[in-house]
């Protein structure tokens, strides 16, 4: 009981104070609508576009899961070169460093020229570019620094590499893997709206917010943001569970 | 009896940056079938080089490893390996962790019996009631007796330990010695233990070999002759005391020999 009110009551509460105080500041300040919006704006502004919040929010939920997923694949591949072979770490660390300091947005109009009118695939690509490092480093790192006597207990009987990388490898770099997933989900969302937002007829919560702000409508403007926040915490916490359920013996009992 | 482990004029350099470094020098063990042969030696001498040896993880630069009248030429299934460090996966639970050989060495073998193998390990430890915890809610003696029935579970022609007590306080060190004689009472293996302490190595080897330092050579070899039955209080014996002060004499000697190469 004492436990639920300290995982459910707690977070929820700090939301509702948060509101509270974000109401306060408008009021005080006498702030209009378009100036800045007030919590009180928001259910309004939901109530009268909520098929399209709907709608959008799946367009840019898919797309992110979409991205990040490759981003997984292709970062897991990407670091296990770089865990199994020095000479592939060095070729690529500098090159993925590289292309990780370049700010995405600057690729936005690059991938848009490359790819016309191809919005999703550039959506989902935009997702992936920006999220796979942490993951490719995490893997990498984990896999490089396996103590020797993890592989030789396996390596003295015969098992093949694939063996060892299946069963010690593998589940051993699990935590390390979940700690940049949580980084990526949300670099993937980033991602995913800052192409919604930049793109012309763009679909995506993000096409959504660029709509309220040519049309002038801040709350709904204010109401996307409260959605991406939403949608964002919905998508760090998947991870978590995902987390939890496969690597959760990592978790130390709590003393 | 047959020799189960024979080290013939094994000669290993280590490549590195500063150019080779030589680790053993034509080093020659024999190891009876069903003999315990404890090695002790200055630290850095290439006592851990020597299991990897043994074990077919690498191959000597000269000279032959054979096991089982077999010239090592890699890894094999026969062999059993316990470090200081257990080693226990932190996503099994002991049983699991026990069991992992015999996923690699007997695939095939039904989960009941690999369970109840397992199982029976652990309770010759004093594991039982245990399988069912995680490594990092048992202390660090547990979780060495879990690695050592790991380590034995697929029947291996040889263990091979590498200080594998090295990091427990000395009484639970001393119940782990207990604990290895019951093991080979019951289930008999040759034995190749690494060890820093004399002690160990006298309580529990019927051969103590002294290895010089750096490169290695065998310098001295002790047939232990322990005085009665194999009991701690055995170690308190004159007969003990002779042997210890021997090997004793025997590593101050191989240090001298490492730190007159040193300079
Ligand atoms: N992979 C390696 N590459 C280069 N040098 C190595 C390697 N492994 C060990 N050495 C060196 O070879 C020497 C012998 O190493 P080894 O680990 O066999 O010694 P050891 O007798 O087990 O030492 P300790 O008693 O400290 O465990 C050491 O000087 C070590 O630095
Ligand atoms: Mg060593």
């Amino acid at each position: 009981m004492n436990d639920a009110l300290r995982k459910i009551g707690v977070p929820i509460a700090a939301i509702v104070v948060f509101l509270i105080l974000w109401e306060l500041l408008v009021w005080a300040n006498g702030w209009p609508n378009y100036k800045m919006a007030s919590p009180s704006d928001l259910p309004p502004a939901f109530a009268k576009y909520w098929n399209l919040f709907l709608i959008m929010s799946w367009q840019t939920l898919w797309r992110t899961v979409a991205g990040l997923a490759i981003a997984v694949l292709v970062g897991t591949f990407l670091g296990m070169l770089m865990g199994f072979s020095r000479i592939m770490r060095a070729a690529l660390y500098p090159l993925l460093v590289g292309f990780n300091a370049i700010p995405k947005a600057t690729l936005v109009p690059v991938i848009a020229l490359i790819f016309i009118g191809q919005h999703n695939f550039n959506t989902v690509l935009m997702a992936f570019m920006i999220s796979f490092f942490p993951i490719a480093v995490s893997v990498g790192i984990g896999l490089s620094t396996l103590e020797p006597e993890y592989r030789d207990i396996l390596r003295s009987l015969g098992a093949s590499r694939y063996t060892i990388f299946t069963k010690i490898a593998l589940p051993k770099t699990l935590p390390e893997f979940f700690g940049a997933l949580k980084v990526a989900v949300t670099l993937a969302f980033i991602g995913t709206n800052l192409v919604e937002i930049v793109s012309p007829h763009g679909r995506g919560l993000g096409a959504l917010f660029k709509s309220g702000e040519t049309n002038g409508d801040y709350p709904l403007m204010f109401a996307v943001l409260i959605a991406l926040a939403f949608l964002g915490i919905v998508l760090y916490y998947a991870v978590v569970f995902l987390e939890r359920t496969f690597a959760g013996w990592a978790e130390r009992a709590e003393h | 009896m047959a020799n189960l482990i024979e080290i013939k004029g094994v000669t290993h350099a280590y490549r590195t940056p500063n150019g080779p470094l030589p680790v053993l020098e034509n080093l020659n063990v024999a190891v009876p079938e069903g003999e315990f042969c404890a090695v002790v030696g200055p630290s850095g001498c290439g006592k851990s080089t020597l299991t990897r040896l043994i074990a077919g993880l690498m191959k000597p630069d000269e000279g032959e490893v054979w096991l089982h009248g077999e010239l090592v030429k890699g890894p094999r299934k026969t062999v059993g390996m316990a470090f200081q460090n257990p080693v226990l996966l932190e996503w099994r639970t002991i049983l699991q962790n026990v069991i992992l050989p015999l996923e690699i060495v007997a695939p095939s073998m039904p989960k009941r019996d690999r369970e109840a193998r397992a199982l029976e390990l652990l309770s010759m430890v004093g594991l039982e009631g245990f399988e069912t915890k995680r490594p990092s809610e048992l202390s660090g003696g547990m979780r060495q007796r879990a690695s050592l029935c790991r380590a034995i579970v697929h029947k291996p022609d040889v263990l091979i330990m590498d200080e594998p007590f090295g990091a427990l306080d000395a009484f639970t060190r001393e119940d782990l010695w207990q604990t290895m004689h019951d093991l080979r009472a019951k289930e008999p293996f040759t034995c190749v233990l690494i060890t820093h302490d004399l002690r160990e190595s006298v309580f529990l080897g019927d051969q103590v070999i002294v290895l010089s330092g750096r490169p290695a050579t065998t310098q001295y070899v002790l047939d232990v002759t322990y005085p009665g039955p194999r009991v701690i209080d055995g170690l308190y014996t004159p007969e003990c005391s002779d042997m210890l002060h021997t090997l004793r004499d025997q590593i101050r000697i191989a240090q001298g020999r490492s730190e007159e190469e040193a300079a």
